[in-house]
């Protein structure tokens, strides 16, 4: 993938999560401050298409965010070449897309 | 690392700074979420078995660990505006001092977190 595409996902889901990451840290505060349990997390999320909607579209966001951040920092600090680099990116990602939207259906649709 | 010409005099800056912090904390949350989603993924097998992990969090260790993953994101989120800012919108003065806001912004939700865990 070109450098330039590379920076513009990198940018897009920088800017789609920056109200995320805000409601996820008054979520953080809140839900720690009322004493964080199981019962307290799935009964916000569970049956919620709302939080269903809302966590998938943080995971996909922080997959692409962060396989591409971390190519970066493999590219200058480890001065990895371009195909392994691809390939840490694209592992990386896949592997957290499926682990984010497995954790997704755990909480909301079981 | 070899010392390049555009790199030198410019290393311990706080604007260089400020880069690094934002590099460090986001290796660290991409290594970090697997581990939150294999956590929410034990919801899978149950109520129980989520409620068995978050009872070892209730230990002082982990939750001082916790207070330093709300300050990672608090700082990644902060240090990342100040980026897509600098990038998009016309240049103004004071960059060092927004970053240092950041941070202090940072700090100060690590804080309110640490209130709401006590």
């Amino acid at each position: 993938m070109s450098a330039v595409r590379l920076y513009t996902w990198q940018r897009l889901t920088a800017v789609l999560m920056v109200p995320l990451i805000a409601v996820h840290l008054i979520i953080i505060i809140y839900a720690t401050n009322r004493g964080l349990s199981a019962a307290e997390i799935l009964g916000r999320t569970r049956g919620s298409i709302a939080w269903g909607l809302y966590y998938s579209l943080f995971v996909v966001a922080a997959s692409i965010h962060g396989a591409i951040g971390v190519r970066g920092v493999a590219r200058e600090w480890l001065g990895w070449r371009e195909t392994a680099l691809d390939r840490l990116m694209w592992i990386f990602g896949v592997v957290l897309l499926v682990l984010g939207l497995r954790a997704v259906i755990a909480v909301v649709a079981l | 690392m070899s010392a390049r010409p555009h790199t030198t005099g410019y290393r311990g800056d706080r604007l260089w700074i400020a880069a690094m912090v934002h590099r460090v904390s986001g290796v660290l949350l991409a290594a970090f979420l697997p581990l939150h989603f294999l956590v929410l993924g034990l919801a899978i097998r149950g109520e129980a078995e989520l409620d068995g992990f978050l009872q070892w969090t209730k230990s002082p260790l982990v939750k001082f660990a916790e207070i330093g993953l709300v300050l990672l994101l608090a700082i990644h989120l902060l240090g990342g505006i100040r980026v897509l800012v600098i990038e998009n919108m016309p240049w103004r003065d004071g960059q060092k001092r927004m970053a240092t806001l950041a941070a202090v912004a940072a700090v100060g939700i690590a804080g309110v977190f640490l209130i709401a865990l006590l």
